[in-house]
Order: C-alpha cells, then sequence, then structure tokens
C-alpha cells in the first residue's frame, strides 16, 4: 500500500493547538479560540462546583421541616449564590463560551474568531466578574435572590449588593463581547461554498442566541446600574418610597432576563441538533424550520416577559397578551422536539454516551416546556407563582435542558478537543444516573408546588407533610451530584491514558471532524471548500440498515 | 499582544493590516464593519432602557419634569449640541481623507474632531460645577426651592446625572480613541494608513455618540410647558 518513496518522509504531523506552546503565558495570552475554549472549561467548571456546594447546602436545609444548619439570613444568601452563579456564570457562558468558541469557527471553516482578542477579552472580564463574586462571598454574600427586586435590592438590603451587580455587569459585557464575535464570524467568515442553508444547527442557534445577547444584556447592564445608582445616591428610580417605580424595575429585568433563559437554552438545542442527526445516521428533519425556529424563539422570545408579572400588578389586560404571546413561543420549541424525534425515527440509532444525554435532553427539555405553558396560563400561574411548581420548571428546562445539552455536547467533542477517548462505559452510566438523579430530585418538587410549597422559604414547619418530597428531592440530588462527579473523573483520566483516536471517531458529518483531532492551531492546513450539502449522512442507507435490522429482530423473535 | 502574532507566526505570514485570521482585506474589514455594527446595536439597547425609563418619569411628574427642567443652562448645552454636530461633520472628513490616503488632511481634521471633545467635556464641567455649586447634585447635599415637587426635581436630576454623565464617559472614550487614533496617523502606522477601516469605525462610534445627544438635548433642556 505504502508507494512513498524511502528518501521521502511523510510529511511531519502539524502541531496542534495544544503543543504549540507550553508556558503559562501561552495561555494567558493566547488568541486561539481553542485554548481561549478550554480557559473558558476550566472557569466554568469551578463556578458549576461552587453551584453546586450551594445547591447541597439548600437541600440539606430543606430536609427538615424546621429546617437543619442554616439561619434565615444565611439560607437567602445560599440561595442567591446558587441562582447567580449558576445563571451568570455557568448556565449562560457553558455552551456558547466553551463549544461555541471551540466549534464555530471550525464549522464554519475560519481559522479563528473574527476578534480574537475581544474573545481573550471576553475571558478576562468574565474572570474579573468571578474575582467579584468570590470577593462577595468572602465579604458575607448577598441576600436579594438572583432576581434583585427592588425596593429590597435598592433601599433595605445590608448585604453586599452593589459588588455583585458590579459582578453580575461584568459577565454581561463579557457575553456581550463572544455574542459580537459569533455574529461577526458567521457572517463574514464562511468557507467559500458554505451557504447559510449548509451551516450545521449548532451555529444557527449560537446566532441566534448572539442576537439575543446583544438585544438582551445592554439593557439588563443598564438596569442593574441603576439599582446601584439609587443604592448610593437615593434617587428614586425603581423605589416608590422615592417617588420611582418597581414594576418598572421588573419589566426591565425580565426583558432581559426571559430571553436569558433562551440564551441558555437555544445553544443546548443547537448542541442536541448535531447530535441526534450524528447518532440516528440521518440528516435532521427539517432542516429549515429547525434553523428557523431557533430564530423564531429569539424573536418572540422579547415578547412575553411579562409572564413573570402576572402578579405583580401589570395590567390584566397586559397579562392576556403576555399570556397569549407566551404560548405562540413554545410553538418554535415542539417543532424542534418534533423534528428531533422525526430524525430519530427510522434512523440506526447508536447509543453512544452523547445519545444518551440527548435523548434525555428532549424527555426532560419536554416536560419543562409543558409545564412553562401551564405558568403561562394566567388563572394557573396565580396559583402556581412562586411555589415549588416553578422551582422545578425552570429545573426541568435548564438543568434537564441546558446541562443534558452541555454535557453531551462536551461528551461528542471531547475526542476532536484532546484527541483522546473516554472509557464509553463509565460515560453511559453517568448519563443514566444523571437522567434518574435528576428526576428523582426535581419531579417531587412539581407535586409540593402545586400543594403550595412555597419557593425561597427555608423552613415548613407548619406543613411537615411535605417533608417526603423534600426527603427524595434531597435524596435525588446527591444521586445527581454523583453523576456529575463522575465525567470529572473520567474525562480527567482520558486527558492521559484514554484510547487514542482518529479525526472523526464517530463518523459525524460536519467540517470539524475533516480537520486533525486535537486541530492545528490555524484549524485547517489549507482553506476548506464546502461542495456538500449539510449532515451528508445517507438517508437511504440508514434506512436499510434500519430495515434489515427489523428483520433480524423478527427472525429472532420469530 | 504579542503572543497572538507568535503564536501564528510558524503557519501564517504577519504583516501589514490584515489579521492572520482572514483571508484578505476585504474579507476582513466586512467582518469589523459588522463587528462594530453589533456592538453599536447594543449600546442603543444600553441607553434605551434608561430612555424609557425617562419617558415613564416624565409622563407620570409632567409638571415637576417641566419646573425642574428650568435651572438647566439651554444655551450652553445648545452650543455644545452645535460643536458635537461641527465634531461630526469633522470625522466624516477625517473618513474620507483617510480613504484617499491622504494623511495631511486625516490629522487635520482627526486634530478638530478632537478640539471639539475637549470644547463639549469643558462645558459639561462648566455645567456640572454649576449644579454642584447650586447643591442640584442629588444626594445628602441636594437642596431644591423651586416650583418642583423637591423629591421628583431630585430624579429629574438624578436622571439627568446617569445619562448625560454615562454619554459624557462615551465622549471622553471619545477622545482617547481618537487620540490613539490621531498619534497612529501621525506615526504612519500602517494598520490605519494602508487600510481606512480602523478609521471608518472611529467615526462611526463617533456618530453614535453624537445622536445619542441629539436625543438628550432635548429631552433634559427644551422641555415644553405641558
Ligand atoms: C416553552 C416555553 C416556556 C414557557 C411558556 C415558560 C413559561 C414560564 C413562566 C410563565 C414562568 C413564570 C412562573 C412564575 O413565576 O409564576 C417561568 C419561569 C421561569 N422559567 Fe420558563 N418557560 C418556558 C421555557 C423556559 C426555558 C427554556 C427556560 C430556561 C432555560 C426557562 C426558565 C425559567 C426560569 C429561570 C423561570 C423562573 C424565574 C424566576 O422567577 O426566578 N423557561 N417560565
Ligand atoms: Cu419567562
Amino acid at each position: 500500500m505504502s508507494a512513498v518513496p524511502a528518501t521521502q518522509a511523510p510529511a511531519p504531523k502539524p502541531k496542534s493547538y495544544l503543543e504549540n506552546g507550553h508556558t503559562v503565558a501561552s495561555w494567558l495570552l493566547t488568541g486561539d479560540h481553542k485554548r481561549i475554549a478550554i480557559l473558558y472549561l476550566i472557569s466554568v467548571s469551578i463556578f458549576f462546583l461552587v453551584g453546586g456546594i450551594a445547591a447541597g447546602m439548600i437541600r440539606t436545609e430543606l430536609l427538615l421541616p424546621k429546617g437543619v444548619f442554616l439561619e434565615n439570613d444565611s439560607y437567602n444568601k445560599v440561595f442567591t449564590l446558587h441562582g447567580i452563579v449558576m445563571i451568570f456564570f455557568f448556565l449562560i457562558p457553558a455552551i456558547p463560551a466553551v463549544l461555541g468558541n471551540f466549534l464555530i469557527p471550525l464549522m464554519v471553516g475560519a481559522r479563528d474568531l473574527a476578534f480574537p482578542r475581544l474573545n481573550l477579552l471576553s475571558w478576562y472580564v468574565y474572570m474579573a466578574a468571578g474575582t467579584l463574586g468570590v470577593i462577595v462571598i468572602l465579604l458575607g454574600g448577598v441576600d436579594t435572590g438572583w432576581t434583585f427586586y427592588t425596593p429590597y435590592s435598592s433601599l433595605y438590603s445590608n448585604s453586599q449588593v452593589g459588588l455583585t451587580i458590579a459582578a453580575a455587569f461584568l459577565a454581561g459585557f463579557s457575553s456581550i463581547f463572544t455574542g459580537i464575535n459569533f455574529i461577526a464570524t458567521i457572517h463574514k467568515m464562511r468557507a467559500p461554498g458554505l451557504t447559510w442553508f449548509r451551516l450545521p444547527l449548532f451555529v444557527w442557534a449560537h446566532y441566534a442566541t448572539s442576537v439575543i445577547i446583544i438585544l438582551g444584556t445592554p439593557v439588563i447592564a443598564i438596569t442593574l446600574l441603576l439599582v446601584g445608582v439609587e443604592r448610593v445616591f437615593r434617587i428614586g428610580i425603581f423605589s416608590p418610597e422615592l417617588g420611582g417605580d418597581p414594576i418598572l424595575f421588573q419589566h426591565l429585568f425580565w426583558f432581559y432576563s426571559h430571553p436569558a433563559v433562551y440564551i441558555m437554552i437555544l445553544p443546548a438545542m443547537g448542541v442536541i441538533s448535531e447530535l441526534i442527526s450524528a447518532f440516528s445516521r440521518r440528516p435532521v428533519f427539517g432542516y429549515h424550520f429547525v434553523a428557523f425556529s431557533s430564530l423564531a424563539i429569539a424573536g418572540l422570545g422579547f415578547l412575553v416577559w411579562g409572564h413573570h408579572m402576572f402578579v405583580s400588578g401589570q395590567s390584566m389586560y397586559q397579562g392576556v397578551v403576555f399570556s397569549l404571546i407566551s404560548f405562540l413561543v413554545a410553538v418554535p420549541s415542539a417543532i424542534k422536539v418534533f423534528n428531533w424525534t422525526a430524525t430519530i425515527y427510522k434512523g440506526t440509532v447508536k447509543l453512544d454516551t452523547p445519545m444518551i444525554y440527548a435523548l434525555g435532553f428532549i424527555g426532560l427539555f419536554l416536560i419543562g416546556g409543558l409545564t412553562g405553558l401551564y405558568l403561562s396560563s394566567m388563572a394557573t400561574d396565580i396559583h402556581l407563582h412562586d411555589t415549588y411548581f416553578v422551582v422545578a420548571h425552570f429545573h426541568y428546562v435548564m438543568v434537564g435542558g441546558t446541562i443534558m445539552g452541555y454535557l453531551g455536547g462536551i461528551h461528542f467533542w471531547w475526542p476532536k478537543m484532546f484527541g483522546r477517548m473516554y472509557p464509553d462505559n463509565w460515560g453511559k452510566l453517568s448519563a443514566v444516573i444523571v437522567f434518574i438523579g435528576f428526576n428523582l430530585t426535581f419531579m417531587p418538587q412539581f407535586v409540593v408546588g402545586y400543594l403550595g410549597m412555597p419557593r425561597r422559604y427555608h423552613y415548613y414547619y407548619l406543613q411537615p407533610e411535605f417533608q417526603p418530597y423534600h426527603i427524595m428531592s434531597t435524596l435525588g440530588s446527591s444521586v445527581l451530584g454523583v453523576g456529575y462527579f463522575m465525567p470529572v473523573l473520567y474525562l480527567l483520566w482520558s486527558l492521559k491514558y484514554g484510547k487514542k483516536v482518529g479525526d472523526n471517531p464517530w463518523g459525524a458529518s460536519g467540517l470539524e471532524w475533516e480537520t486533525s483531532s486535537p486541530p492545528p492551531t490555524t484549524n485547517f492546513l489549507e482553506m476548506p471548500i464546502v461542495t456538500k450539502e449539510v449532515y451528508t449522512y445517507d438517508a437511504e442507507k440508514a434506512e436499510e440498515e434500519f430495515e434489515h435490522r427489523q428483520e433480524l429482530i423478527e427472525e429472532v423473535t420469530g | 499582544m504579542a503572543a497572538i502574532a507568535a503564536e501564528q507566526a510558524h503557519s501564517h505570514d504577519h504583516h501589514g493590516p490584515l489579521h492572520h485570521q482572514f483571508e484578505d482585506l476585504d474579507q476582513q474589514n466586512e467582518a469589523y464593519l459588522v463587528g462594530m455594527w453589533a456592538f453599536l446595536v447594543q449600546e442603543v439597547m444600553f441607553f434605551g432602557a434608561l430612555f424609557l425609563t425617562y419617558t415613564l418619569m416624565r409622563w407620570q411628574y409632567p409638571m415637576d419634569w417641566y419646573f425642574a427642567h428650568n435651572e438647566l443652562d439651554w444655551k450652553l448645552a445648545g452650543f455644545n449640541t452645535f460643536n458635537l454636530l461641527l465634531s461630526s461633520f469633522f470625522a466624516a472628513m477625517g473618513v474620507r481623507s483617510a480613504q484617499l490616503k491622504d494623511r495631511k488632511g486625516v490629522l487635520l481634521w482627526l486634530g478638530g474632531v478632537l478640539l471639539c471633545c475637549l470644547v463639549f467635556l469643558g462645558i459639561k464641567y462648566v455645567e456640572y460645577a454649576l449644579k454642584w455649586e447650586h447643591h442640584l447634585v442629588p444626594g445628602p447635599s441636594f437642596f431644591y426651592q423651586g416650583e418642583a415637587n423637591p423629591g421628583v426635581a431630585q430624579m429629574f436630576f438624578g436622571l439627568y446625572f446617569a445619562m448625560t454623565g454615562l454619554h459624557g464617559i462615551h465622549v471622553a472614550v471619545g477622545l482617547i480613541v481618537f487620540g490613539i487614533l490621531w498619534l497612529m496617523w501621525y506615526f504612519r502606522k500602517t494598520i490605519v494608513t494602508e487600510d481606512y477601516m480602523p478609521t471608518e469605525m472611529c467615526g462611526l462610534y463617533w456618530h453614535f455618540v453624537d445622536l445619542v445627544w441629539i436625543f438628550l438635548y432635548p429631552l433634559f433642556y427644551l422641555i415644553p410647558h405641558p
């Protein structure tokens, strides 16, 4: 087979991005999107741990109707810490800044993002925000909840509101920088032949996410700034005592924070589209619909914020409109779920670790999304508002959706990032444990919330009958914790001992699989030219295999 | 960031205004433009929340808003408006000179922008200092004895300082940006002399800053009797 003359040495394998410099400075001053993604991977993992510890404290406290070890004040601080860290420092950056950063240039066939320095700056700003966050914890924490509702946050709270606002403000700008970078890159740096409709759905989802980031994040930034101004100078803006308008705060807050939930879920949906198609070996069913549903979510997502304020004193007629538009926004989400299901149908499904996460995502997101509809019907929401039902709803979408998607994506692209494979059996086991632990944690919260357990309370001794649900939930959260910790161990293990794999271990389609694993610093040795449609899995072949398997099954079962 | 350049050095020649991640200058310039516009959209939303707050407050307290605004000096600010418009004209001419690679022209026009920046900030300083003397800066020293409700007057001045202050910060950033740009042209740095796009982007930013003021001026200084 080897026809190469002995004198002509084979071309040396290009240095991978991991080998291009080993000093600390070569990491901390890098412009390489892949290295910045790794920096982000490490940092968001640390914050995930911090948020997770706070979650463990919350669940422990709720084991007993009278509480276990936290005072009112410290409980408030713990759940605030949990919310702020998880939302601003983990869920929002996790998929875009780690997977998006790593993959978008690869997927569009570019050497890097459009603005490498801005990308690095975004990480530094994120770290500055994180450092402020740690300082806040050391100085005693903050107790307003992640929602910073006025007038409590601006006039009454005696905790570190100012610094926390500064941290959230900075974290916001770090994601704005990422968003600007993605938009410019996706618009202008696609390889020749890579038309918009040949882009992987992962890229579409990140494009929609970036649009939301750019339109929404500045609003929360300025709103939090105004809370700070009101707190420091006592000028009435949001506090009725001073002539301000607290409902205005809620409008501005949710104008960002509802779209923010799509900043968290859309990238995960992008990941799931890739996984489903790769492990069913079929192109995503209704590609255009899935692509446009991302944009529809980005657009409609800006028109529904009032569903968080049904009982806040906004006009009832406003509530009706917000309720109807909230029903509408569930349509594009449903389109995605249906199309993924249709993709799997008659596909040659391979249940590798990433696929198990993806299937988990579909199930859990379905429940999370549907309960969102209960909450956006005004009549039911009056009963359910501020109960554990809401807590369960958003954990189903954020933990069951975003974190499942994130972990699925990490497992899928891990061999691309580091060139080594983790032990698949451990991966499958962890995925199943996460799924079980998750449901055990949050399913009881739907019930106890429906029965009337309010959120953000640290005791329930007037209703001791709630205890079994809380015990189940706490038990589930420890299972979930184990499920999350396992990947940390075997993924780290695999960095050194994992089996080396080729460029495309999954046999997946997409430009990122056409370069070496791990990729060289410039991603591709020569400019890729795209002549194929997206997701070129052979549908007919998949169908044949499917029928063949059906025959086998029939033979076996008689 | 020397490391970025060094990282890419083996694989790609790095000289002139073209950065390693782009194929050619056209692609780079277009990407810059998209990025800049995305940034400006972000800025619009950033100020947008403030304008919304202003609108609601003024709608709620129309009379007090009117009385409080009488404390502001519309003539000084009017001069400043003219001054900013002029600076936008200078900036546009500067960009044109950059496109024509006319270094002298660029230095001249951008010098004009810098001058206007300084004048604007100077006048703003005088205005703020007067407010401070008259105890119209919100906070413990605030003392107002006009026809408006003092609490609402404080809200008015709170928003006044927040919005013009944020705008002022943008002008100060403009001063720095144009200062650096001017020096780069002066020292004939190829990044700016070979490619007009950096100058164009500074110009875009400056027009945006100007535009914000075009809204701020009537909203704060020219309130009609309701
Ligand atoms: C299918 C579309 C969805 C609908 C119709 C929906 C509806 C709602 C409604 C009406 C509420 C307010 C409940 C209340 O406070 O009484 C709510 C809360 C919440 N939702 Fe959703 N939701 C949807 C999807 C999502 C997604 C995808 C996420 C996140 C990834 C999410 C995250 C949240 C969060 C974090 C809250 C609670 C905010 C808080 O008060 O702290 N939702 N949802
Ligand atoms: Cu919402």
